[in-house]
This record gives C-alpha cells, structure tokens and sequence, in this order.
C-alpha cells in the first residue's frame, strides 16, 4: 500500500495559468446523472457488502429500482427544459436491462462514460487482470450500444484499486487510441482540471465531478432536506462563477435519479438548474467536452507551471 | 500475476440481458403505461397510511434490530414506551385530525398490538376504516434465508389473528420494516393477500408474479414518511410538512399531464402524534384536503380503481 496515490503533484490554488472556456465562459457547468443498475442477488466480495440485510434488500433495491421506472424521465426533462445534456455514469450492463433509457439518452446526444458493469460489482479484490477485463467489457458494451468512445471513467460505487485509472488509460488506448479513456471523476483534490499520472504517461485529466454537489452524499449520507441541497447548489455556483473570472471553475451536479428526481425533492434542484442556466457567461458542456478543451488549450500549460512551481519548492 | 480474492464468479453475470435481473416483476418505465383515471375524474389518490405496531420488549433483533425498535440494553423503557406512547395518546390526536379534514386512513396493524389492545381495534373497527396487516410484530421480520415452514406459519399467524379480531378480510400486507425473504411474496399471496407493500419502486401498484395466485404490488413511499424524514434523517416536522406539500404540487401536475397518481403517506402515531408535531400533521392534511382534484382513499380501494 501506498502513502500516497501518485496520480498528481501539489499544485497551489493560486496563481495559476488563466483559463478561459469557450466564448470566454468564466464557468463549465456540466451534470452528471449516475444511471445505475444494483443487482437484487450480486455475489459477495470480501471488503463490501452490497446490501445491510440478507439479499433480498427489498428497500435498497426497490428505491434504485425507482430511478430508473420513474425518476429517469423527470431528470431528463428538466435537463431538456434548461438546456443540458447530461453526461451519465452509466453502470454498462444497463445497456442490456433498459435500452429504453439508452436510446432517450441518446436521442439527446448525451455522453455516456463508464460506471463499471453493475454498481454492486466492486473493483476491491480483483487481479489487474480482472480489473481489466471488467474495464474493458464496460467500455465496449458502451460503445456497442451507443456507439461512443467511452472517455471517462468512475470506478463503480467509486471502488478502486491501485491501477485503476492506469488500467482504465490503457484500455482506452488499445480500443480507441487517443479517442478513449482519457478523463476521470474519481479523484476530488480540485475545483479546475488537472493533469494525471499514468503509468503509460498518456495526455490524461481528472475533471472535477465534486462529492460535495452529489444528491446521494447530501441526502443520504448528510440527510439534508431538499431545500437546504438547492441552497447548497445555488451557493457552490456563486463562489465559482465568482473566481473563474480570474480563471475558469468547472462546477459539476452529480445525480442519481432514485435520489433527486423523488416528488419531494425536484422542485428543489429545478431551482437551482433555473438560477444556475439563468447567468450568462457559463459553459454548459458535457464531461467529454471539458477534458477534450482543457486538454488541447491548456494542459500542456499546466503541466509546465506545475514542473516550475515544484523546482522552486 | 496475483490471485484473485474474488471467486470466479464473481466477473459473470448470468442475468445480464434485458429487463430486470430476476423474474419477480416486469420492467416496464412509468410514461409506457395507459393513463390512470380515478374516482369522479380526480388526479391525485391520497393513501394515508397509519402504522399501528407494536414493539416489544424482548427485542430479538434476528437477523437485524429493526428500525425504531429497542436499541438499549434491556429492559429499553425509553423507546418501549415512547412507541407505545403512538397507540394510547397520538393515535387519538390522529383520529380527530382524519375527522376534521375528512381522511380516510388506512391502518397497518401489527397482530400482536391487536390482541393486546382490543379497545383501540374496536374503535378502528367502528369507523370501518380498511386495516391491512402490518406482520405479526416489529421484531418478527421476514428475511433471506428464513426457513419457509416457519415464514408461513408466521404470515398465518399474523393474517388469522388480525382477520378474527378485526371481522376484516385484510387484503393488504407491509412486512416488519419492509424487510422479505424469497418467499414472501409467494406466501402472502396463497394466504389471500391481494396487495402488500414493500417494494418502493414505483408511483403505482404493478402485477407481482408468483408461484401460486395474483398479487400487487402497492409502492408506499419511504423517503416521504414521517419516521424516514424526521428520526432518520433529523428533519423538523415543519421540514416534513413542507416536503409533503412539495411532493403534492408535483405529483398533482405530473398526473395533469400524464393521467392519475397517488400521494402515499406512511405516518405513525408515536412520531407525528406528538404535541409539538400534530399541528405539522394537521397542517399537510389541511393543505391536501383543500386541493379539489385529491381524492382520499383507502389502498384497497386505490389498488381497485387502478385494477378498473
């Protein structure tokens, strides 16, 4: 076990290389609905239990169940109605159970970035070989399916190993060259993009996806009311629109349909979508868009003040 | 290479392929079915759902302490009695408000606290409002791996204690905290329950296979009640109400545009029916009870319009 994981070096938030989004947006804003398959009877693995109870977990499954019978469609069209295409983590084996939710996805032209294959199948325990493999069954399954190049990754119910953004690198190449596997949601250091280490030293960036904004963390870990989320939101988008005059923010709304697409709390996110898209000077993009943008215009600046900055520590 | 600590397994997935990952129920998304259209043209069927349980002392907690049972050692007085507080001082404060903003309740009765308070079943019986059988007791939860005999015999238990006491047929059915063995669903269902509720993935009852006879299933919602929203996650009673009316407003503009739907409200009496939270209780039901297009109604007859 590592002290550390090595994908990123120190870089202060402050004083950075300006950066500028498209049409000189100060902010990227960008929401990423969770679409989600849990199994009522997954297999065990020794670190993580799928359900609390003894399978079946009626409850846990049932609600998720929810999401995508009837939250899916309420997401969506609130999405639609604001203009936002959603970037979804899709758990890939969707694809087979509800290609209902696949096709509206993609008649919105959505992005579809991997979740791994279901969200009660964890990455803990298995060889790199494993790993890769299940990498690389839910990267061609997307594309199969939707006929995309799967660019992002977040590692399924965010189970990692110590390979796996390397593995998930490398996959993407060896499916789709530079067209594959090129961004991550998995790590939270940063309210900007940033560069990552990869063993194969492939152009690779964590995109900010934000723990904090998702509707699972808030109301179920934090257990907040709808009303105080919709504070949250509107209060997160404020403080980065502010700074990315001085150079670019990325906020992000994680979401998952079972979660805040319920009758008592949409209203509350519609608020904030309406307030967020109501300013002018933002970006609304897709996770793909972002990475694709900072990538060719500022990546290899980063890269540069980040060598320069570690030579003068 | 490594050697996996995972069995082999556990990288195969026998049921990926289309619909649901077992043969319980069909996949079908809510905007595919046929438009719902209740009673006298109305939008919104308001199931409010009342759980009368009983909780007792000698907590098991097998094969898990259920939610809002015992949790100190024994003997729990705290909890025992706040609970039972629900069923000899809130209930009558819900009583008078059902009354006074014409709510037909529907009352999840645990067999146990019926044999045990015949004044209280009486005085449910009077009113004829429907009851449906809310298990034996909390703590005798159905599970996984239950040995099936001894489900059976506890469902039967349940179901010919609460039909006797009650002179009811009790076609409805919601297990101890929701909880199901395998089996469940095919043991209600050749006991002569029609409807039950556990599963919460939907906004309307759906057919539910088993091996022998039909069943319905009867989404009641979990994130909406009062024990979820104010012990579980912490929120005031004025949070509650606000999420409740919240709900309505969408629900009742939902079904405008997309045909019927049901506000259901699973609420308990040693919860909501305490004095700083009844008038939070009153003021929902005040809220719902002045919106003409909501139709009061008991699941039973919900689960018949929605059959019709």
């Amino acid at each position: 076990m590592k002290e550390d994981p090595g994908y990123y070096d120190y870089w202060p938030y402050e004083d950075r290389p300006k950066i500028e989004w498209p049409n000189g947006a100060q902010l990227a804003f960008w929401v990423a609905p969770n679409i989600e398959f849990y199994e009522l009877d997954p297999p065990p693995n020794p670190y993580r239990s799928p359900w609390p109870q003894p399978h079946p977990a009626v409850q846990g499954y049932s609600i998720r169940d929810w999401g995508n019978r009837v939250g899916h469609k309420r997401q969506m069209e609130l999405l639609d109605k604001y203009g936002i295409r959603g970037s979804i983590s899709l758990s890939a084996a969707l694809c087979d159970h509800h290609p209902e939710i696949i096709e509206m996805c993609k008649e919105r032209d959505w992005e579809f970035f991997s979740h791994g294959i279901y969200n009660t199948r964890y990455t803990y325990g298995m060889t790199e070989h494993q790993e890769r493999e299940m990498i690389k069954d839910a990267m061609e399954s997307i594309f199969k399916h939707t006929g995309q190049k799967c660019a992002g990754y977040l590692a399924p119910a965010l189970s990692h190993s110590e390979y796996t953004l390397d593995l998930f690198a490398e996959v993407g190449t060896e499916l789709f060259g530079e067209e594959g596997g090129f961004y991550s949601c998995d790590l939270f250091h940063d309210d900007q993009p940033t560069p990552i280490h990869t063993r194969g030293g492939k152009r690779f960036v964590s995109i900010p996806y934000s723990l904090e904004m998702n509707d699972t963390i808030a109301y179920l870990v934090q257990k907040v009311p709808p009303r105080q989320y919709g504070k949250a939101l509107k209060e997160n988008f404020d403080r980065l629109y502010q700074e990315g005059i001085e150079s670019g923010t990325i906020m992000c709304i994680p979401t998952h349909n079972y979660q805040v697409s319920c009758a008592h709390r949409i209203k509350a996110y519609e608020e904030a979508l309406e307030y967020i898209t109501g300013h002018s000077n933002i970006w609304v993009a897709t996770g793909k868009e972002i990475a694709n943008y900072y990538l060719e215009n500022y990546y290899d600046t980063a890269l540069a003040d980040i060598s320069a900055k570690k030579i003068r520590n | 290479m490594a050697m996996s600590e995972l069995d082999k397994n556990y990288l195969q997935y026998p049921h990926r392929s289309y619909g649901m990952d077992h043969k319980r129920y069909d996949w079908s998304m809510l905007q595919d079915r046929p438009k719902v259209v209740w009673p006298e043209g109305k939008l919104l069927a308001l199931w409010v759902n009342v759980g009368l349980q009983y909780f007792p002392l000698n907590q098991k907690g097998h094969p898990f302490k259920v939610p809002g049972g015992m949790t100190k050692p024994y003997p729990d007085l705290r909890h025992y009695s706040l609970r039972d507080y629900g069923n000899r001082v809130g209930i009558y404060r819900f009583l008078k408000a059902f009354d006074r903003y014409g709510i037909k309740p529907t009352f999840a009765v645990s067999t146990r606290l019926a044999e045990r308070t015949p004044y209280l079943i009486d005085k449910i019986k009077e009113r004829e409002d429907e009851i449906i059988c809310h298990g034996y007791h909390m703590d005798a939860l159905h599970y996984g791996g239950q040995d099936q005999t001894e489900e059976a015999e506890l469902i039967r238990k349940s179901l010919d204690g609460l039909r006797q006491i009650s002179g009811q047929a009790i076609r409805g059915w919601i297990s101890p905290a929701k909880n199901e063995s395998a089996n469940t669903p095919d043991l209600l269902a050749e006991q002569g329950i029609n409807y039950f509720c556990d599963w919460v993935n939907d906004d309307l009852p759906y057919p539910f296979h088993t091996k022998k006879g039909s069943l319905i299933a009867m989404p009641l919602s979990t994130e909406l009640e009062d024990y979820h929203i104010i012990l579980n996650n912490q929120h005031s009673a004025e949070s509650w109400s606000e999420q409740v009316c919240d709900a309505c407003d969408f629900l009742l503009q939902d079904a405008r545009d997309n045909g019927g739907r049901i506000l259901s409200l699973n609420i308990h009496p040693w919860v909501l029916g305490q004095p700083h939270r009844i008038g939070y209780l009153e003021k929902v039901l005040d809220y719902l009870s002045s919106k003409p297009e909501v139709w009061s109604a008991y699941a039973g007859d919900i689960v018949d319009a929605w059959k019709a």
